[in-house]
């Protein structure tokens, strides 16, 4: 709330206008039922058409007043909420896309993405309508009362006596209905897993001939979606006529009342029938306050949403330099240690150093550490111990800037965007088409993107679904090589390339990349056998390090991975 | 040298599909979906006749009470203001009471409706073809099944009695006044027409800017989805300011746009609102002129006003009904163009069961294309043996998976012959043919549920133990067993997660619990590490054991010892033969094969 009230303070005046439009406009509504009793208690008795007609220009002016004040209002309040929601949008998506790594994780994105999308849309709806209805709702409600005890303040206690009932059962059935209601949002999420694990197995779930099981099982969640709706619903069912019999049922005793009090000369017919018609205002107003209150209590949930993030403490901090390393080096591991639950180590004690140039091959099984490693490098993610250096300075006292200006990544299931390979190799820097070319040759992209007839300008679709897994896989190398990087590190990014391709790929980056230090992550002895190390992982650990040739003879575990690929020493598995 | 070039991301505007299947067409279609629950339907309009003809009574029996209390004092009747006010109660209380009654049939009926569309989706869904699959995203699919379903029966059940109280309300409002004063009721000819064309105006207006609306958030929301599920890729080129800025530029075309569509359609209420009150001094003007020359009662211009808001509601609110009917129409036709899509070609008619398979398979002279006229595979023929293994390699695209579709009848060949056993894999059932193969997929594929049913899910009825010794065999038990609560660990998306290996290994374990006497293995070792994939291989050579396989693999040890391979490129097969044979023939095949000890 208040760090929505953060965002509201620069359009204060604007919305102070708004609403005080939006209160004369109310007003002007609220007469008009009052020169009706006027005209029937003063102009008719009396028998003085003029004044009917002049009375009735005034409840004509009083309409046009309120039509012009009206939408005056509404515009200005679409406005400022547009306003207001841009600014929001814009900090939040600011301050995801400034996340830490680890504070991302522990947000997920699917959360990040429904709070910028789904969460924001509803606090627009809310700061735009709360201006409109939410002044008038009440206004009509309050000024309806005003008028009707201005006309005659004991015939308004029989209405005020109703509204206590009205709120109780509005209460009771939001306060009922709302844990239904997000009952059957998760009743929703089930659903629709039941659905995506079905569009994704399709082809075992056919091969298996599963389709009448998987329809079973679809059924049993389709029924219990539908009785969770049913169940809300039945229950908002009850809210309008509880409300309407309520008001009408007020309604009749104004009517008793009054036929006494005009009958002992209190009160004038003119009155009641005015009464009645505000009646069918403060109705109207008390189901425009039912809604706002739904919509109150969604927009302030979102608002709470989007404030954690905005409230998310900075993350990896630069520190001040204190003694940089002499090293000739151009990377260094110091004992680096580091663990994502703080329960056990996901890295020990990694020790290592590459001079400017060399190449590295890190092998090892899943969740052996080889992506954290990365992660670490790039610092994504801090080391819980040890130090790690980049051209003798400790990476924590460099700025992001200056760490990440000249590394190129290709992550394992790194992502595509939807737009042109130009794009999509460019990312957003400012790179040459020249140099754009010299990238994709080097990852051997070129033959397939000058197939597609279109060249840099082919469009690439969302998740690059019109490319085959080796295709992506070449314009993310191709990205990771455009900026003339001087670390290169591939994770595991050659695995949908066949081995002809792979070979070339490593050729290539001999020849042209020689001062650029490279990381190459493989699940293949083949594509790291020509690295000047070699590091072999083992659940966290540094089992192994040295050439393919050293570790061939002293490393078991690297012997038993060489010989089972290449049927080296070990010979075929297969016979 | 080419200047870099600064253009954003150029986005389609990913617009509403236009409407061309004809209106009446849906309407008849939706239409259907009522008519399943005729009787529910009956009940709910003799409940909307029945609420409204009591709500309707009470403006005028409001009306003569007034007129009982007179216009002076003393003068009421009090006899008729009981009387006309104990009616009114009763009337207000039987019309809430109908009017719950017919919320909670409309309530039942729109369960009963969204269940039954949802239903024959998905039903519908299940029986379609692999191909349609691997052309339409799930996310697409998936927004049908909720979204547009939701939107349909929404309106489906509501609207339409929204509609038709309207219609009631309109009429009986009509008669009263009519009854009432004629005279009075000729101000409604003009502010009725008044009031319709000015919505349509509107309506017709805003309508590309609804449109507009819908189509920039949902781009602003496709890039921000995207941008964050890449955070990492954008923190390590330092490209945050830059997407930030893209971000801005959608952010603001979103924003204008929200605010150009409201700024036009705010002016609805208001101007409606404008329409009623001058009704209503034009009203009050005659009304009372009336008065004085003795034409009407004082009630009489009561009940009036009272109906004249009655009167005037339900065409503003059919107004904008039309316009929710809209958005219904478009969803009905996404969730009827899904429910018309062309099934699995039904088994032929003579189709029997095949029984007893020795896992003989022969290809002869096989053609097939995914496209018509863009021919894959031409005049192919091969032939495995009982318990052999044949392997597919290629490079990445070359089109190795096309042969596992034709295998498993996933796609249809165009002409030829696929032998099982000798018998014609097209006078076979589907089911028969399908369950005598086992297949592990390169992607893993694993349901929200248990390991134990994840595993068992090849087997109906699997034994705990059976269960367990393909686990020992694919080396997952003890894994398994380290888990929360073991076999009954939750696994999947919303479950405990775990590796992309152990995701294999268990898929693996599942293959191993079929006794199907064929195998598919696509790719499936290229996502376990070298450690797993070496135990696997060693559980996968006891798989393969008396059984024919069909092996997709980059791992040429496999390869080597494959009786028979098959070469593809460009989705062609270009060679086949053993290895030593292939070697020799130094062509395709050798080059693949050398390429793998290239090492620069």
């Amino acid at each position: 709330m208040n760090t929505l009230l953060q965002y509201l303070k620069p359009h204060k005046g604007a919305m102070i206008l708004t609403v005080s439009v939006k209160f004369f406009a109310t007003m002007m509504d609220l007469i008009i039922p009052s020169i009706l009793a006027k005209i029937i208690d003063d102009a008719v008795p009396k028998n003085e058409p003029r004044l009917i007609y002049q009375w009735g220009a005034v409840m004509i002016l009083c309409a046009v007043l309120s039509i012009i004040s009206n939408i005056f209002a509404n515009r200005n309040a679409a406005v400022t909420s547009g306003k207001i929601t841009q600014k929001l949008r814009h900090d939040l998506f600011s301050r995801v896309s400034y996340l830490s790594a680890q504070q991302l994780d522990g947000l997920t994105q699917s959360s990040a993405v429904s709070r910028l999308t789904s969460d924001t849309y509803y606090i627009n709806q809310f700061l735009n309508r709360t201006q409109r209805m939410g002044v008038r709702a009440p206004l009509l409600l309050i000024g309806g009362l005003i008028m009707t005890l201005t006309l005659d303040f004991r015939l308004t206690l029989v209405l005020v006596f109703t509204l206590p009932f009205i709120s109780i059962i509005v209460y009771q059935i939001t306060k009922k209905s709302i844990p239904i209601y997000r009952k059957q949002q998760r009743v929703l999420d089930d659903l629709i897993r039941v659905m995506q694990e079905n569009i994704a197995g399709v082809r075992i779930i056919k091969a298996l001939s599963k389709t009448q099981h998987e329809q079973e099982r679809f059924d049993k969640v389709n029924v219990r979606l539908a009785d969770t709706g049913q169940k809300a619903r039945r229950i908002s069912a009850l809210s309008s006529p509880l409300t309407s019999v309520t008001l009408n049922l007020g309604l009749t005793l104004v009517i008793l009342a009054g036929a006494y009090m005009v009958h002992q000369g209190l009160s004038t017919t003119g009155t009641i029938i005015a009464f009645l018609n505000y009646f069918t205002l403060i109705s109207m107003a008390m189901m425009g306050i039912t809604r706002i209150f739904i919509m109150f209590s969604r927009g302030l949930s979102s608002a709470g949403r989007v404030a954690e993030i905005l409230q998310l403490p900075e993350d990896l901090k630069t520190i001040k330099q204190d003694h940089p390393l002499s090293t000739d080096k151009y990377l260094s591991f110091e004992e680096v240690s580091f663990s994502y639950s703080n329960i056990d180590d996901n890295l020990k004690d990694i020790h290592f150093s590459l001079a400017r140039g060399e190449t590295m091959g890190i092998i090892g099984a899943t969740g052996s550490g080889k992506t954290t490693l990365i992660n670490l490098m790039l610092r994504l993610y801090d080391a819980n111990k040890g130090r790690i250096f980049i051209k003798g300075r400790d990476i924590k006292t460099m700025s992001t800037e200056d760490l990440r200006s000249s590394v190129g990544v290709v992550f394992q299931n790194d992502f595509i965007i939807a737009g042109t390979i130009r794009d999509n190799i460019r990312y957003y820097r400012d790179i040459s088409d020249e140099h754009i070319w010299q990238a994709v040759q080097d990852a051997q992209a070129a033959p397939f993107i000058r197939e597609t007839g279109e060249g840099l300008d082919y469009r690439v679709a969302q998740k690059g679904n019109n490319l085959s897994g080796g295709q992506k896989q070449r314009i993310l190398i191709a990205r990771a090589l455009a900026g003339k990087p001087e670390l290169l590190i591939f994770d595991d990014s050659s695995s949908a390339l066949d081995y002809r391709t792979d070979a070339a790929l490593r050729k290539a980056l001999k020849k042209n990349y020689q001062d650029t230090t490279t990381i190459i992550i493989a699940q293949r002895v083949s594509s790291i056998m020509g690295t000047d190390h070699i590091m072999v992982l083992e659940d966290g650990r540094q089992i192994g390090y040295g050439r393919h040739e050293e570790l061939l003879k002293s490393n078991p575990v690297y012997r038993d991975i060489a010989s089972t690929q290449m049927g080296v020493e070990g010979g075929a598995l297969i016979d | 040298m080419t200047k870099p070039q600064n253009t954003a991301f150029k986005r389609s505007d990913t617009g509403q599909p236009i409407l061309k299947t004809s209106r009446l067409i849906l309407l008849k279609r939706m239409w259907k979906y009522l008519g399943h629950y005729r009787k529910l339907l009956m009940l709910a309009m003799l409940l909307l006749v029945l609420t409204n003809a009591l709500s309707l009574v009470g403006p005028k029996l409001s009306g003569l009470a007034i007129d009982a209390i007179g216009i002076k004092k003393g003068q009421a009747n009090f006899e008729r203001v009981f009387l006309f006010s104990s009616l009114m109660a009763i009337s207000y209380i039987g019309s809430a009471f109908f009017s719950y009654l017919l919320n909670r049939v409309t309530v039942k009926l729109t369960r009963n409706t969204t269940y039954k569309m949802r239903k024959d989706v998905f039903d519908k869904l299940v029986s379609l073809p692999v191909g349609f699959f691997d052309q339409h995203q799930a996310g697409d699919l998936i927004s049908v099944l909720s979204y547009d379903v939701d939107t349909v029966n929404e309106s489906l059940s509501t609207d339409f009695l929204q509609i038709l109280n309207s219609v009631l309300t309109v009429t009986v409002s009509l008669v009263f006044m009519l009854t009432i004063q004629p005279l009075l009721v000729s101000i409604f000819a003009v502010t009725v027409p008044l009031t319709i064309i000015y919505t349509r105006w509107i309506t017709k207006r805003t309508k590309p800017m609804f449109r507009r609306r819908s189509a920039k958030l949902g781009e602003l929301n496709g890039f921000m989805e995207e941008m964050i599920s890449g955070q990492k890729t954008t923190k390590v080129y330092g490209r945050e300011d830059e997407v930030i800025r893209e971000f801005d530029d959608i952010n603001a075309q979103a924003v204008e746009a929200y605010t150009t569509s409201e700024y036009y359609g705010t002016m609805v209420g208001p101007s409606v609102n404008f329409i009623n009150n001058m009704s209503l001094a034009v009203i009050s003007v005659f009304g009372s002129l009336l008065f004085l020359a003795g034409r009407v009662g004082l009630g009489d211009i009561s009940s009036f006003i009272q109906y004249s808001r009655k009167f005037s509601g339900p065409i503003n609110e059919t107004a904008s009904i039309l316009g929710e009917l809209q958005s219904a129409f478009a969803a009905a036709e996404r969730v009827f163009k899904l429910i018309d899509q062309k099934e699995e070609k039904p088994d032929a008619e003579n189709a029997h069961r095949l029984n007893q398979v020795n896992g003989d398979v022969a290809l002869q002279h096989i053609n097939f294309s995914y496209l018509p006229g863009k021919p894959i595979i031409q005049n192919f023929n091969m032939h495995a043996k009982p318990g052999s293994l044949t392997a597919i390699v290629g490079q990445t695209g070359a089109g190795k998976t096309t042969l596992i579709n034709l295998l498993m009848r996933f796609y249809d060949i165009d002409s030829g012959q696929i032998l099982v056993d000798s018998q014609d894999i097209y006078h076979l059932t589907r089911e028969s043919l399908r369950k005598a193969f086992t297949m592990v997929l390169q992607d893993s594929w694993l349901f929200y549920g248990t390991v134990f049913e994840n595993i068992a899910y090849s087997k109906p009825n699997a034994s705990k133990e059976e269960v367990e010794n393909v686990a020992r065999t694919a080396k997952m038990h003890s894994f398994i067993t380290k888990l929360p609560k073991g076999y009954d660990t939750m696994i999947g998306d919303d479950g405990v997660p775990i590796s992309k290996g152990q995701k294999q290994l268990l898929t693996i374990a599942r293959a191993m619990l079929s006794d199907a006497p064929m195998l598919i293995l696509d790719e499936a070792t290229s996502n376990v590490d070298t450690q797993t994939e070496r135990q696997i291989q060693a559980a996968m050579r006891e798989l393969m054991a008396g059984r024919t396989a069909f092996v997709i693999a980059h791992r040429l040890s496999t390869i080597e010892n494959a009786d028979n391979i098959l070469v593809m490129e460009d989705g062609n097969i270009v060679e086949q033969g053993q290895h030593a044979e292939l070697m020799n023939k130094n062509g395709f095949y050798a080059r693949l094969y050398k390429a793998q000890f290239e090492v620069s």
